[in-house]
């Protein structure tokens, strides 16, 4: 069987990071995640429930945009995935731009749901494929999300783990700060340090990420390369081995 | 109840005066594209522009056009050809004035005026950025659990809410199928000017089926018959984005010029027979 690319391997690592869960929603533009999520799906025989958004065949909402954040405030949906302009090391993350606000020199397009997800979705999994310094700072320019909030404020949700092109870190609420958990075959601790803008936890050995087994690599090749092209038929037809 | 029904798209945008507090749903919801061109014809000006919770190519559009004052929005979002261009550069000359927002947050607004509520209480926000540029939001204590802050959103009562839809009937109901933003939205609003593909003699209400996903008349105060009124956009249930449009406005819309030719193409062609091939 032809090796697994990378793309597969961040399935697979996203996929590894929902054991548990009921149900998980994805968000737009999000085919990695949403591909995990029918990974993690296939794991479970079905028992596990995926929202895609956008999908019409794994989409069960018909109360309109607000079904989603109203079925994550009543506690039914477990995962979520939010990405970032920037994410820093306190958990943070910036969908609105960078160099000023409201005038801002980079504008991105905007905060989306993240500043309400965050708080109340328990596993919330960031997830950017762009490993750099530029990404991946000590203190965003906006926050559009906070990774932590202060005691006194209701809170059930927010960073559980870090997924980039190069590593897997987790996130520890009660330090605030994220432990990195493993590095993808290939790359390289001083790699990873060289191009992380913040300061992170670490073991003394650094285990590399596993990557998906053969069965794995074929539910990939196969259903979920079907299913996920419902939604993203130029993924579907791109990211996977032959 | 015939006066209801306009006899184009033009007829059914000159509701829609200078200055309006204009409703605007989300890439996915029925974006009233045709519409939208013809007020950018009509040179209107100064919208304050409340997008239901985030807008893309419309709001872009309106932007470029110098159609716009201000605009509340979690998102401008051409979805895969990324963030609105004009919307960008707009940011950056700050030609325009931002109200940034969290999704929930504007429907949560638009449902403390579709209840006739001066505000409503929402989780989260707290610690975002957001807070401290929206000076319209308020940090109470909440007053069943003492010391425990809760955000406070003053209601969003539109002036009008437009949109597009496959389907209306000739008493003015509207389907909106699973869009439930919609009757939202209309009900937030003062008025609602709604875009159809078709309009059929039998009365939506007639059927239960129907009726579920209906936006009766009541909320409407206009309608006008125009085919892929959504496009360049799509329309649910209808038809996709037509992905080639949308990837040659986002490359022409990054300079001042490039997006004065696309639209120049634009308002003069604007022909969804077009893009049907």
């Amino acid at each position: 069987m032809t090796p697994c690319n990378e793309r597969e391997l961040l399935i697979s690592v996203i996929a590894g990071l929902l054991d548990g869960c009921r149900h998980v929603a994805v968000g737009a533009s999000s085919p990695v995640p949403g591909s995990a999520a029918l990974l993690a799906r296939h794991r479970t025989h079905g028992r596990l429930r995926v929202s895609i958004l956008r999908s019409l065949r794994n989409n069960f909402f018909t109360n309109g945009g607000v079904e989603l954040f109203d079925c994550a405030a009543q506690g039914r949906i477990d995962a979520f995935f939010l990405s970032g302009g920037q994410i820093d090391g306190a958990g943070n993350i910036n969908l609105v731009g960078t160099g000023g606000y409201p005038q801002s020199e980079v504008r991105w397009s905007g905060s989306f749901g993240s500043a309400y997800l965050y708080f109340l979705v328990p596993r919330v999994i960031l997830f950017r494929e762009e490993h750099t310094r530029r990404v991946l700072v000590d203190k965003v320019d906006f926050i559009s999300a906070p990774g932590t909030s202060p005691p006194n404020v209701p809170r059930r949700g927010g960073p559980y783990a870090l997924v980039t092109n190069l590593a897997l870190f987790e996130f520890d609420r009660a330090r605030g700060r994220f432990a990195l958990r493993s590095i993808h075959p290939g790359h390289g601790l001083e790699e990873v340090l060289d191009n992380t803008g913040f300061a992170f936890d670490r073991p003394e050995q650094v285990p590399p990420t596993p990557v998906p087994d053969e069965a794995t690599l074929a539910l990939l090749r196969g259903p979920i390369r079907e299913e996920i092209a419902e939604t993203y038929p130029e993924f579907a037809a791109r990211a996977f081995a032959a | 109840m015939q006066q209801m029904i306009r006899a184009d798209i033009d007829a059914l945008v000159a509701g829609i005066a200078d200055g309006t507090r204009l409703a605007i749903p989300a890439n996915y919801a029925g974006v009233a594209m045709a519409a939208t061109a013809a007020l950018i014809r009509r040179g209107v000006r100064d919208l304050h522009l409340v997008c239901v919770p985030t807008s893309g190519l419309q709001a872009d559009m309106l932007i470029g056009a110098g159609a716009v004052a201000s605009v509340e929005s979690s998102a401008v979002t051409l979805d895969e050809f990324g963030t609105g261009p004009r919307f960008v550069e707009a940011v950056r000359r700050g030609s325009i004035r931002l109200m940034d927002a969290t999704c929930p947050a504007i429907h949560a607004a638009l449902q403390a005026a579709q209840k006739g509520l001066p505000f409503m209480p929402l989780r989260g926000i707290i610690g975002s950025d957001l807070l401290n540029h929206r000076s319209d939001w308020k940090v109470i204590d909440n007053p069943f659990a003492e010391g425990e802050p809760i955000v406070l959103l003053p209601a969003i009562a539109p002036d009008v809410a437009l949109f597009h839809a496959p389907l209306a009937d000739r008493e003015g109901n509207v389907w909106i199928g699973r869009r439930r933003e919609l009757l939202t939205m209309a009900q937030a609003s003062a008025r609602t000017l709604v875009s159809v593909e078709r309009i059929q003699e039998e009365s939506l209400l007639d059927d239960e089926r129907w009726a579920a996903g209906t936006l009766p008349a009541l909320y409407v105060e206009g309608i006008a018959e125009v085919r892929k009124g959504a496009w360049p956009v799509g329309l649910w249930d209808s038809y996709g984005a037509d992905g080639r449009v949308l990837a040659a406005y986002a490359r022409a819309a990054r300079s001042d010029e490039g997006f004065a030719a696309f639209m120049t193409d634009f308002l003069e062609s604007g022909a969804p027979a077009e893009a049907a091939e």
